[in-house]
């Protein structure tokens, strides 16, 4: 026997059931959405989010995130994913902003060294104050190697938990390979429990949140 | 007797070290303090149903695990990827020693993983000159002081600041500090050579998702996130049991999982993974590989009463309730999982033969099985595996003073009149001098109070008091 054919054999012998037997039902898992209104959700979100040592802006439209992004930027380098809302937004045109890696030892050698990555952020959770990034542009190191993230957040992608997540998208699998929630910046506590942020992610978390809703169509 | 008097030896040094009972009473309790809080019914009103919600769920997916294991195998194919079964340690550490060898690779960067250690993989690899690299921070520290992880959440909870500088100091080229600030960018700096140089990433899975062929990895630092992303493959190791059906279980389960182990309403990083980089995606490994392992679990799974142990989501809340681990520590106990869960896991893992003194330990107090996310009866559990030891021990010879001692008391107490005469001969002699410190009452004395019997039995003040009425 292989060991796939072994293991199967020891699990219905366990359980005394034969292959092909149909499974009982399941229990279904408790989705409640809660109704928060879009400006309560803002709140809530930024609260959580700053709680944990991120910050969080609010623009009016695209104009005011490249405001944003450049004020924070400050002129420092930064690697910018290929999101269509940030090419809207002009971001990619800022000083030191570099965009548009296809291959991945360029975009690995450009997150190696920035200081800054730049994404968009699928979805926001309010309760928990996290983004949700997953689509093909977004690629993963972007928000993960430079030591400060900043996201922008269409106010219209603002969920307010995970029971809405998994409403919107039951099966996150199928669409992408990687889909990451990111809630506030890597810490650790690993030595006497003294909390220390940045240890292998980013330490720092800027997100925009923009009342635009260009970015409908991912 | 049940354990072996160097390892009775070696709890007592740990009892008696005041270093690592101040590290780990402080450690669990502040852990302790935020779980309560997170779950306290203002903040998590719902706390009660999830628990409910996650057990049945647990229950469901185990009793019907070969229809999960063969929809989890699918979907991860249809994903472009590859699930592979072993049935024990040497398995997983084959597959992976025959791919690193295959592809050319001398280095591999790991994510915090309980089932690695659990099959001592590190060593495995090693041991075939492939240079495996604990990433997570404390387990980075651990595995430069050749130590072993000491709580199933926080590895180094034994270990100061002074000790990290030590071992940094012994190891690394970096200038010796002891600000856990700079030993945090020290480990940092050292690890993202690591990261990029690595031919294969592996982690294990907090949850393996049927319906998305997927696994879910939740961690604080982002080490998981690049182990499982920089390297060009990803390799998850995962036990059966971590089986959940759909993608929307885990609305359940993340609300449970950050806030019992840490407090955290989400822990800062949750990945959802299924199979290696896609058409337009830019970056990810390009292979990816679930191995499943069995290594006893499915002896256990076919016991229904303590099969429940299988639905354990490893947040560490049990260790953190338990008097007696956060007495004795983590390195008491044998193999990888140590307090409560680790005393039910293990026996039933290896075998109760190995270490019957393990279902012992505890004083069956239930705090473990109170603030369990997933509702595991541990104290249910370690009667019955007591139960087993005795019995075993019985057919195997042992315990022989202690059944002669019962079948005269049994004995005795069919003989009222013997019976009074023994006891009151009995609470003369324990209070003679120095009758506490010999026999069995030594051994029960030396880390208990003895309590003297009355001097007039409970038998004799009833009769006396029957009489002068």
């Amino acid at each position: 026997m292989t060991p796939r054919e072994e293991i199967f054999d020891r699990v219905r012998k366990a359980l005394g059931r034969k292959p092909g037997e149909k499974p009982a039902p399941v229990p279904e898992p408790r989705i409640r959405i809660p109704e928060i209104p879009p400006e309560r959700r803002v709140a809530l979100f930024a609260g959580r989010l700053e709680a944990l040592g991120g910050k969080v802006y609010r623009a009016a439209g695209l104009a005011q995130v490249r405001e944003i992004a450049a004020g924070i930027l400050e002129g420092a380098a930064a690697v910018c994913s290929t999101d269509p809302l940030l090419e809207k937004a002009g971001i990619p045109g800022l000083t030191g902003v570099a965009g548009g890696f296809q291959d991945e030892p360029s975009l690995r050698a450009a997150c190696a060294l920035a200081p800054f990555g730049i994404t968009g952020a699928d979805y926001g959770l309010a309760e928990t104050g996290t983004i949700v990034t997953r689509s093909a542009s977004e690629a993963r190191l972007i928000s993960l190697l430079p030591p400060a993230h900043i996201a922008v957040l269409p106010l219209s992608r603002l969920l307010t938990g995970l029971d809405e997540f998994y409403t919107v998208l039951p099966k996150p699998a199928d669409a992408s390979s990687s889909t990451v929630f990111i809630t506030g910046p890597s810490r650790s506590a690993d030595i006497e429990m003294i909390l220390v942020r940045g240890v292998h992610g980013p330490r720092v978390i800027h997100v925009i949140v923009v009342d635009e809703e260009h970015a409908t169509n991912r | 007797m049940l354990m072996k008097p160097e390892q009775e030896e070696q709890i007592r040094r740990t009892v008696d070290n005041p270093k690592i009972q101040l590290a780990v009473y402080s450690a669990t309790a502040r852990l302790k303090e935020k779980r309560e809080e997170a779950v306290a019914s203002e903040a998590l009103p719902e706390y009660q149903e999830l628990r409910t919600q996650a057990n049945r769920i647990k229950k469901h997916t185990l009793e019907n695990l070969d229809v999960y294991l063969e929809e989890f195998e699918a979907n991860v194919e249809a994903h472009g990827g590859k699930v592979i079964y072993a049935r024990n340690g040497a398995e997983v550490a084959d597959f992976i020693l025959g791919l690193a060898r295959e592809r050319g690779v001398r280095m591999l960067v790991k994510s915090k993983s309980m089932t690695t250690e659990e099959i001592h993989l590190n060593q495995r690899l090693e041991h075939h000159h492939l240079e495996a690299v604990e990433t997570d921070l404390g387990e980075y520290i651990i595995q430069l002081a050749h130590d072993r992880p000491y709580h199933i959440v926080a590895p180094a909870v034994h270990m100061t600041r002074q000790d990290v500088a030590d071992v940094f100091e012994k190891n690394l080229a970096d200038p010796r500090t002891e600000e856990p600030e700079k030993q945090a960018m020290i480990a940092r700096r050292n690890l993202r050579e690591k990261f990029l140089a690595a031919g294969i990433g592996i982690s294990g899975a907090n949850f393996l998702v049927a319906d998305s062929g997927a696994v879910c990895i939740v961690e604080n630092e982002g080490n998981a996130r690049l182990t499982t992303t920089a390297p060009p493959i990803h390799i998850a190791v995962a036990g059966l049991e971590k089986m959940i059906p759909r993608a929307r279980d885990l609305a359940v389960f993340l609300k449970l999982l950050g806030r019992s182990g840490t407090g955290q309403l989400l822990t800062v990083y949750t990945s959802f993974l299924s199979g290696p980089r896609r058409g337009r995606e830019a970056d990810g490994p390009g292979e990816f590989y679930v191995v499943l392992m069995d290594n006893g679990r499915t002896r256990l799974l076919a016991d229904a009463e303590k099969r429940q142990s299988l639905y354990c989501i490893r947040c560490g809340a049990c260790l953190n309730a338990c008097p007696v681990y956060r007495k004795i520590g983590g390195h008491n106990y044998p193999g990888a999982y140590s307090g409560p869960i680790g005393a039910i896991i293990t026996p039933q893992y290896e075998g109760i033969a190995k270490d019957p003194w393990l279902p012992f330990a505890s004083s069956l107090c239930g705090a473990c099985a109170e603030v369990c996310p997933v509702k595991i009866d541990i104290p249910k559990i370690l009667l019955d595996l007591r139960k087993e030891v005795v019995e075993d021990r019985a057919v195997h010879g042992g315990g022989f003073v202690e059944r002669k001692a019962f079948q005269m008391y049994g004995w005795l107490m069919r003989r009222p009149k013997l019976y009074a005469m023994a006891g009151r001969i009995a609470a003369k002699m324990a209070r003679l001098p120095g009758a506490a410190s010999i026999g069995p009452a030594a051994k029960w004395g030396s880390v208990r109070e003895v309590t003297l019997p009355a001097r007039k039995s409970f038998r004799d003040q009833w009769r006396e008091r029957e009489k002068s009425k």
